[in-house]
């Protein structure tokens, strides 16, 4: 691997971290977008240069989406707002939660997922940003309710090779799946429980808190999900899901992320509970499957071994494309942990950070 | 109308370095438009894409807040002074 770069964001500010020795050792560059919390990042390196987006607030001047085509040196704001509902929506983004590049048929195709609950689609590389009103517009939309974290559009995920085929992620709305490009969308929950409903409607359409769902590019009809109390797995694209939470010390988390070449191989970051925050047990310790969420073993080799209370947000843990892979978790604590060989074994690559809320890697040709 | 608006240091970035810049309008919405026509990245700052006042966002119209009512309906007089000011919410520490 050449040049990787790793971008933490975190509660007051952007770290870029670079290496040039195949992600044995991390230099950091300078904090940016000082007491700025920056919620989402991403790397689309499908044209040349490479453009890193920020989705960046502040408390009293709103949210900023923002591009650099210099790996991070200088940020460009355009003149015109980038993402904004339209006029007589009565609606204004409130935090930009996810930023992903769409696939590479559409090269210059970037999506948004924002706080209140909806979806934009870029088709100038993220200048300027459109919303899909199909999502917008959905009947269901009025019962959506916010997560903990807010109303909150975190997780898009475009089909590897069918452009119109696009899942979002909402808390507390769960999954939602179009087939036809953002025109209509249908829910996508059966089977995952809504564990703080009434007992007898824990398992409704949709209004579940699913705070992540993820999958490997070869099998895109198998996703996983880590849920509000609950970690599952779907053959079928989300018609329906089934727990595979066996292993794990508990199904309690935010953070999911899928191996870049092994699709039976998944890395979670279990906490103990919703009203518990913390590593069970508070052992710092990442759980991997091998075989599809059938088992879950523990990784902790490398990391603290004392008590250990910062928890994992739901984009704070990546993988990126190396063979074997680098994996990487952010905690609240403000450390950033790496593995390069799979999660065999970690180390610390920063710390003494604010707390962190977004990790994204890339290999930089 | 011909007014001064005069910026906190966390906003100069967007103003050239100025501490203050000059806006026109006899109300503080169309000074506000005639903002966004000359200096967006700035205006957007101020108010959101339905043009309304950020939650976390003081002005004072010649010492006089503009919370509560229409903000936007604010008269804003020949040289008068609009005074921005980040509210003291709106961090999470």
């Amino acid at each position: 691997m050449g040049l990787a770069i790793l971008l933490i964001g975190t509660r007051k500010g952007l770290m870029i971290a670079r290496s040039t020795d195949d992600r044995r050792t991390w230099a950091t560059d300078d904090f940016q977008f000082l007491n700025q919390e920056v919620y989402s990042v991403a790397v689309d390196t499908r044209r040349d240069p490479p453009r890193i987006f920020a989705g960046v607030g502040t408390g009293h001047w709103g949210p900023l989406l923002t591009y650099s085509d210099d790996l991070g040196k200088s940020w460009t704001e355009p003149e015109e707002p980038p993402i904004g509902f339209p006029q007589g929506s009565e609606a204004s983004v409130a935090r930009v939660w996810q930023i992903q590049p769409a696939t590479d048929q559409q090269p210059d195709v970037v999506y948004a997922g924002v706080e209140p609950h909806a979806l934009f689609r870029s088709d100038d590389r993220g200048q300027s940003f459109a919303l899909v009103e199909g999502l917008w517009e959905h009947p269901h939309r009025p019962s959506w309710t916010p997560g903990g974290g807010g109303a909150c559009l975190h997780t898009i995920l475009p089909h590897p090779t069918e452009p119109k085929d696009v899942m979002v992620v909402m808390s507390a709305a769960g999954v939602y799946r179009t087939r036809d490009g953002g025109t209509s969308w249908e829910p996508a929950n059966r089977g995952i429980q809504a564990a703080f409903l009434p007992e007898d409607q824990r398992f409704p359409e949709f209004g579940q808190c699913v705070h992540k769902v993820a999958f490997h590019p070869e099998h895109p009809e198998r996703l996983f999900a880590q849920n509000h109390f609950g970690v599952y797995r779907s053959e079928n694209r989300g018609d329906s899901w089934a727990p595979v939470e066996s292993g794990l010390p508990s199904n309690f988390g935010f953070a999911l992320v899928a191996h870049p070449h092994r699709p039976e191989t998944l890395y979670n970051f279990p906490l103990q509970a919703d009203a518990e925050r913390f590593p069970p047990k508070a052992k710092l310790r990442v759980y991997r499957t091998e075989n599809a969420g059938a088992d879950w073993e523990p990784l902790s080799q490398g990391l603290p071994t004392d008590p250990y209370y910062g928890a994992v947000l739901r984009d704070a843990m990546v993988a990126d494309s190396g063979d074997p892979a680098g994996v990487y978790f952010g905690t609240r604590l403000g450390e950033v942990y790496a593995s390069r060989d799979d999660g065999d074994t970690w180390a610390l690559i920063a710390g003494h950070l604010p707390d962190v809320l977004s990790l994204r890697v890339a290999e930089i040709a | 109308m011909t007014s001064r608006l005069l910026l906190p240091a966390a906003l100069r970035h967007y103003a050239e370095e100025q501490a203050e810049v000059e806006i026109h309008g006899g109300t503080l919405g169309d000074a506000l438009d005639d903002l966004a026509e000359r200096l967006p990245q700035l205006e957007r700052r101020l108010r959101d894409e339905q043009g309304r006042l950020r939650p976390h966002v003081l002005m004072f119209v010649d010492g006089v807040s503009v919370r509560g009512g229409a903000p936007m309906d604010t008269p804003v007089g020949d040289g008068a002074e609009v005074f921005v000011a980040p509210a003291v919410s709106g961090g999470t520490g």
